[in-house]
């Protein structure tokens, strides 16, 4: 594992590319940006700041916070707190315009384009509110196509995959069309993906929202498994309290694009 | 990614199909227009080449007539083109054949025919390469048995003459009926010419008082020559309908004799002319044609043959002027044909920007499972090449069809008009690959702003989506 300093964002090379140079710099640029090689997860005074019309919206404002290794964190908050973009600045499916990413090791500032690709194929897992399954594929075809990307032989994808699936309890339905499933088969299946390519970060953004309450814990129940047999970090987003603290060890309240609270979970485990 | 692009393709079946057609039907007119222009390029080549007038080289003594230009002409005097300068020629790098233009005025009837069905007509000498000439394809009785045989080829039209048949119309079919041609081939045609006959005795002629009658000077007497009328029985062997080698004596010939023999009758000739006026020129030649055995040596022999002392043409500037001219036309044509696949490039930035518009989600989960921006554009550019490779191949199928179309039509219109069927299209398999790479080309660069567009599609937008 990797120590050091950290670099902050704006980069040079990045700031012309996305246009951000005018955005002002966070509020925690003061902030010490050491990080020690235990943390799997290292963000630090992170801005994202949205245009709507003439004015800019900070949703996410000056937000840091650490993740360990095999931790398993919920980031909570009202709608628009900001916690979905701070999971897709983690994700690297954005860049922030100010702060820093440390994700196992890896500065996502120094990352260009394909490097974040790279970074997204190997590093994150994502699972989403809407599951985000490629209609006119198969389950079978949805959860080989991250290996598509990470250009793995074919025959080790078909392994990985049945594995994948089988981990998830879909071997059955690997044939099947997204269209075919119920929700919750959906949601296990875009898990059954998300874990393909072997990610050492699992991000979940509000994984149970679209499922009823039991089909919810099955699949809470089924990431938590996950989390504890494969050590693999969970930075999940919801707006359930009750759920937070039935499966997160640490919660991190968002308010307005800023971190409103920070509480370990003591009730973790005495929930069930 | 080309099985998820084959994928994407299958899925929008119906739009990418008509895609595809776009594109074909684009390649296809310009197939169908280039091979048009090669097929007419080459169809005047081979007329021309079989015409005898582009591997020839037509050689004269350089010109002694002093006139208003005189001052431009070598004052030197002219080499004699004699059998000398016959044999300079034949060992000329590149050349095939040389034999002298023979073209004389006689007088012919058929065997047994009365004195007044008796015509003047103009004799010609064939060579024997003069075979492969067009004007042989069909034509009725057989070619000369050898170079010296006292054998004739007639022209029909002559032919309708000697059987007292009234004149085709021009356009009308000039061949013979087999009958017809039965009742000449194998017959004896009586020719009368003058001849020439070298070392004669000059004959004393009455003169007026006020010119001086040189044949009675001694020092020009002994090359002096009489002229004398002969009688010949020729074979008629074979009847074409039009002259072969027209070109090369401007289509007035009505009796060719193998060119050795017709040298042998040593016929008096227009040229004779000088050897009358000027004793001791000896025996010279009108004109000798050089025939080379490549078309692109031409220029090379002709210069040679300048070098030697002589006045050399050929017709090789007309026919780079030809070249030019097609080169023009097929510039115009592959214009004119590319226009269908510049709107059918149309097509496929309008069908791919439309799949973005429709797979902009599918697009945004890619992205966030790792595709790079390089792997969204590349199953765009796959997507694009797959369309251009069937549109191109379907194309040059669709091309070469119309191409047949084209010929078919015209030569049922030619056939009507009594005309000989033709190959007026011509599909060359580099057309074929051009078009296909070209077609490939021209949709990958349709394809470089959807799949630059899609690159850039930002995944989290993408990812809401609905």
């Amino acid at each position: 594992m990797t120590s050091g300093t950290l670099r902050r964002w704006p980069p040079a090379t990045l700031m012309n590319h996305a246009g951000r140079s005018n955005i002002r710099e966070s509020p925690g640029d003061s902030e010490n940006l050491e990080f020690n090689g235990t943390e799997a997860v290292r963000a630090v005074s992170l801005v994202r700041h949205y245009k709507l019309g003439g004015s800019l919206i900070p949703a996410v404002d000056g937000v840091s916070l650490a993740a360990d290794h095999g931790e398993f964190i919920a980031l909570l908050g009202a709608s628009g707190s900001g916690k979905s973009t701070l999971l897709n600045l983690i994700a690297g499916l954005d860049r922030p315009d100010s702060g820093a990413i440390v994700v196992e090791g890896q500065d996502l500032a120094t990352f260009d384009s394909l490097s974040l690709a790279r970074y997204r194929r190997h590093t994150v897992g994502m699972v989403f509110q809407a599951f985000n399954l490629v209609p006119k594929m198969t389950l079978y075809e949805n959860v080989e196509l991250p290996m598509r990307f990470a250009e793995t032989r074919r025959r080790e994808r078909k392994a990985r995959a049945l594995e994948a699936l089988e981990k998830v309890g879909l071997t059955d339905r690997m044939r099947h069309r997204p269209s075919e499933l119920s929700g919750g088969e959906q949601q296990r299946a875009a898990l059954a993906r998300a874990l393909v390519n072997r990610p050492k970060v699992l991000l979940a953004d509000e994984p149970t929202g679209n499922l009823d309450s039991k089909t919810g814990i099955e699949i809470m129940d089924l990431i938590q498994e996950l989390n504890r047999a494969l050590n693999m970090t969970v930075i999940m987003v919801t707006h359930e309290r009750q759920l937070a603290e039935r499966y997160a060890a640490r919660m991190i309240f968002l308010s307005d694009g800023k971190v409103q609270n920070e509480t370990a979970n003591h009730k973790l485990g005495a929930a069930r | 990614m080309v099985e998820l692009a084959g994928r994407n393709l299958r899925e929008a079946g119906l739009r990418n199909s008509l895609t595809t057609v776009g594109i074909s039907v684009g390649v296809a007119s310009l197939v169908a227009m280039l091979s048009l222009g090669i097929g007419l390029q080459q169809f005047f080549n081979r007329q021309l080449g079989r015409s005898g007038l582009f591997d020839s080289i037509f050689v004269a003594q350089r010109s002694e007539f002093r006139g208003p230009r005189a001052q431009q002409v070598d004052l030197t005097p002219p080499k004699p083109l004699d059998d000398a300068a016959r044999r300079s020629f034949e060992k000329v790098s590149g050349v095939d054949e040389v034999y002298p233009y023979v073209s004389a005025v006689g007088e012919f009837r058929l065997e047994r025919s009365k004195p007044e069905d008796s015509h003047f007509s103009v004799i010609g000498g064939l060579p024997a390469s003069a075979r492969g000439s067009e004007a042989f394809d069909d034509f009725q009785g057989e070619f000369y048995s050898s170079g010296e045989a006292p054998e004739a080829i007639i022209l029909s039209d002559f032919a309708r003459v000697l059987l007292g048949l009234p004149p085709q119309p021009q356009n009308a079919e000039q061949k013979l009926t087999a009958e017809q041609a039965q009742q000449l081939l194998g017959k004896t045609l009586v020719l009368r010419y003058a001849q020439r006959a070298a070392d004669a005795a000059p004959q004393p002629t009455p003169s007026p008082k006020s010119q001086k009658d040189e044949s009675s000077d001694d020092d020009s007497d002994s090359s002096a020559f009489n002229v004398i009328r002969k009688q010949q029985d020729l074979k008629i062997v074979g009847i074409v309908s039009s002259e072969p080698y027209r070109g090369m004596r401007q289509g007035r010939t009505s009796v060719l004799l193998p060119v050795g023999f017709a040298e042998m009758l040593n016929m008096i000739q227009p040229g004779d002319v000088r050897s009358l006026i000027r004793p001791g020129m000896g025996k010279t030649y009108n004109n000798i044609v050089v025939r080379v055995s490549k078309s692109k040596d031409v220029s090379a022999v002709e210069d040679q043959i300048k070098k030697l002392g002589f006045n050399a043409f050929s017709i090789m500037d007309a026919s780079q002027n030809l070249s030019r001219a097609f080169f023009f036309l097929d510039t115009f044509l592959a214009i004119f044909g590319s226009l269908a696949l510049a709107v059918a490039s149309l097509g496929i930035v309008n069908t791919l920007v439309m799949a973005i518009l429709e797979r902009r989600r599918e697009i945004g989960i890619m992205k966030a499972l790792g595709a790079s921006d390089s792997d969204v554009k590349r199953i765009f550019f796959v997507e694009a090449g797959t369309m251009g490779i069937l549109g191109g191949a379907l194309g040059a199928g669709l091309g070469w069809v119309i191409g047949r179309v084209i010929n078919l039509g015209t030569n049922v219109y030619m056939s009507r008009h009594d005309f000989k069927p033709q190959d007026f299209w011509y599909v060359p398999l580099w057309l074929v690959i051009t078009a296909l790479v070209f077609s490939v080309v021209v949709s990958l660069f349709a394809g470089l702003y959807p799949a630059s567009r899609a690159a850039r599609l930002n995944p989290v937008e993408a990812l809401r989506h609905e």
